[in-house]
């Protein structure tokens, strides 16, 4: 069950959006591909969902193949796309009431499935659904996509736009659906939801770069990172950026994160270069690497 | 089944919250036909014209008042020389001037023949044209009054009959043809524009990712729009029966039956433009270049037919309209019943099949 995706390549005209994409998902996980804008989230999505074919490799989904068994794959799955696709001009209650009847069934018939969803946003259940806000429109088309009770649910990037509020109230709900046996594969350009799902995909320019739980992932991090903080930001990174052994220096909220290219590196020497930069107030700590780290060190 | 019903539910909540397509939907044949029956008509009422005449005598001013009288012309000026009418062609203020030579009285009744000139301004071919006839008409009236004593021997005399519109009143001929353009209209272009909506908005790809089939969301799109192209077809031949008072000579049932075929034939025409187009604004563009500009040039609606070039004549067959346009004035002028328009009928029949066939095969399954 679950999806399995094997040596998938996608092209357009003269775009290599997928090149030799492979993994599986296990029925019941929720799996997480990560990625920038423009890795080839979206075409994987649309190749899985059987709206694109593949122009080579193959993929199943809850054991269907894409191609032959397409209209297995359409009555069994459930597809949020990145873009807000429900009928602006109904409201929210005829929204959701369509996409049952669609899928021949009801809303009472599967109603414990989306329960907790949706009553936050019964209280606008006769409100127009193009004028509710971003996170209530994500939360009623994650109802539509669910009504009729998908084997595999297909969520691309649903939380973009969406406020950290929300954010989080909807990774919470995705962990309480991987209860109820349904396969979850979601996209997210945020590196810090990929924390939690149980395995993601690192993906870029249509290549995977690793697969792995997010831990793991994590813990194969080769290098030592260190948060950097000093009185004048912008001058820090020009003074790291000069510095003849940085490995890499990236930017991480009111932190620098320094990697070394030396293995004896000692922190005390960085503190002395950078004191001759005119720096004061010179922070150096060791920290870990996040998911981020992992990705821009993947991606160099 | 109760997957369809609930698709043309949506499609119906759609269409009547979009106040603005809805007001179009149906002020525009209203409009339409009030514009086509009152203004645009190319029959001729109260031309301004003016008189330059030379002679002045009984004969004269009696042809005047005869031309006065009438309901086609009224006497706007007086011109007293050769010099004044380019001036009052120039300036707008008439149609047309009747000259009358020197001493007309005299000469007729001296010579046998006397002299009126028409000079008409062209610039609208047509109208000069009926001018003319018109004025000639009087004139010939009056000759006859004057030789009334006399008998000519071998005397050709044509009776003109008009049948089916003795009045050659424009509006019979315009309900026709308003009736083609607007039940083309709302059917191809809103069909196309529904469809390729749900493309630009997104939803066809949730829809695409769904068990509904193709033929049910076709089906399920076009259905409403039937329904409301019949109300369109009613509202217009009510109007054209009680305001214009034209008459239905034949069967209104046939003339139902027909008018639907045809707008199934619109519709899909409108899903075919769909399959082409990714934005409402192509689907509208081509519904308005692609199908409205060939529907009143080339369907016979404005421009007969049988006066096109060659060329033009047989590209005119395969417009739907023009078959459409046949079957109305068949039915609703000369009364004629299916055994004379059974051909006509099947072409149009042909044309939808092949119409459905061709954009059922053409819809998409996929996203590419």
């Amino acid at each position: 069950m679950g999806i399995s995706v094997n040596h998938i390549s996608k092209s357009y005209k003269n775009v290599k959006a997928l090149q030799d994409i492979s993994f599986d998902v296990k029925p019941s996980e929720l799996f997480g591909l990560i990625g920038p804008d423009g890795a080839g989230k979206t075409t994987l999505f649309r190749v899985l969902t059987t709206l694109l074919i593949a122009n080579e490799g193959t993929a199943t989904v809850a054991g269907f193949d894409v191609v032959t068994d397409y209209k297995k794959i359409r009555s069994n799955v459930g597809y949020m796309p990145g873009k807000f696709s429900l009928y602006q001009d109904l409201t929210v209650e005829e929204n959701l009431h369509f996409f049952a009847t669609i899928f021949g069934t009801t809303i009472e018939e599967n109603y414990d499935l989306i329960k907790d969803i949706y009553v936050q946003i019964e209280p606008f259940k006769n409100r127009r659904a193009g004028k509710l806000s971003g996170g209530m429109k994500q939360k009623l088309a994650l109802c539509c996509a669910l009504i009729h009770k998908p084997k595999v649910l297909f969520l691309d990037e649903p939380t973009t736009g969406v406020d950290p509020v929300s954010r989080k109230e909807f990774w919470e709900m995705l962990k309480r659906l991987q209860q109820k046996d349904i396969t979850i594969l979601v996209s997210t350009p945020y590196m810090d939801e990929a924390a939690l799902c149980d395995r993601i995909a690192l993906i870029q320019e249509g290549q995977i770069l690793e697969i792995d739980t997010p831990e793991a992932i994590v813990k194969h991090y080769p290098k030592q990172i260190y948060n950097v903080r000093a009185n004048n930001m912008y001058q820090l990174i020009k003074s790291l950026n000069d510095y003849e052994y940085n490995h890499s220096v990236y930017p991480f909220g009111e932190f620098i994160h320094y990697t070394d290219k030396r293995k004896d590196f000692n922190p005390d020497q960085l503190l002395v270069f950078l004191k001759s930069n005119q720096l004061s107030n010179i922070e150096i700590t060791e920290t870990v690497a996040t998911i981020e780290d992992t990705f821009m060190e993947l991606a160099k | 089944m109760k997957r369809f019903i609930g698709f043309v539910k949506k499609e119906f909540y759609h269409i009547f919250r979009d106040k603005r397509s809805l007001f179009i939907l149906f002020g525009m044949p209203i409009a339409q036909i009030m514009l086509f029956g009152f203004a645009i008509t190319n029959e001729i009422n109260n031309v301004d014209i003016a008189i330059l005449d030379h002679s002045k005598d009984a004969t004269t001013t009696e042809i005047i008042n005869k031309i006065s009288a009438s309901k086609y012309f009224s006497i706007k000026q007086m011109v007293n020389s050769e010099a004044d009418i380019a001036s009052v062609f120039k300036k707008g203020q008439v149609k047309a001037v009747l000259t009358f030579e020197k001493e007309f009285s005299k000469n007729l009744i001296k010579d046998h023949k006397a002299t009126v000139q028409i000079i008409t301004d062209a610039t609208d071919p047509n109208t000069a044209n009926t001018i003319s006839n018109y004025v000639n008409a009087i004139l010939q009236k009056y000759q006859k009054e004057l030789n009334k004593d006399l008998t000519i021997t071998y005397q050709i005399v044509p009776k003109t009959r008009m049948v089916y519109n003795p009045e050659l009143k424009g509006v019979y001929m315009f309900v026709p043809g308003v009736m083609t353009i607007i039940l083309m209209l709302v059917s191809a272009m809103m069909t196309s524009i529904s469809i390729t909506r749900e493309k630009e908005l997104g939803t066809m790809e949730i829809l695409l990712v769904s068990p509904i089939k193709p033929l049910q969301v076709i089906i399920g799109k076009v259905f409403p729009y039937i329904f409301l192209s019949v109300i369109n077809a009613v509202v217009i031949v009510m109007l054209s029966i009680f305001i214009f008072n034209m008459p239905v000579q034949g069967s209104f049932i046939l003339l139902g039956f027909e008018s639907v075929l045809f707008i199934i034939s619109a519709l899909a025409l409108g899903i075919l433009i769909s399959t082409i187009s990714a934005t409402q604004q192509t689907a509208m563009m081509i519904s308005l270049m692609g199908l409205m500009l060939p529907v009143i040039l080339l369907s016979g609606f404005i421009f007969p037919i049988s006066s096109m070039p060659m060329p033009l004549q047989v590209i005119s067959n395969i417009i739907p309209a023009k078959w459409f346009i046949i079957i109305v004035k068949g039915i609703m002028l000369k009364g004629v019943g299916l055994q004379i328009i059974w051909k006509e009928t099947l072409i149009l029949l042909g044309m939808t099949v092949f119409f459905i066939a061709l954009s059922v095969k053409k819809y998409k399954i996929r996203l590419e």
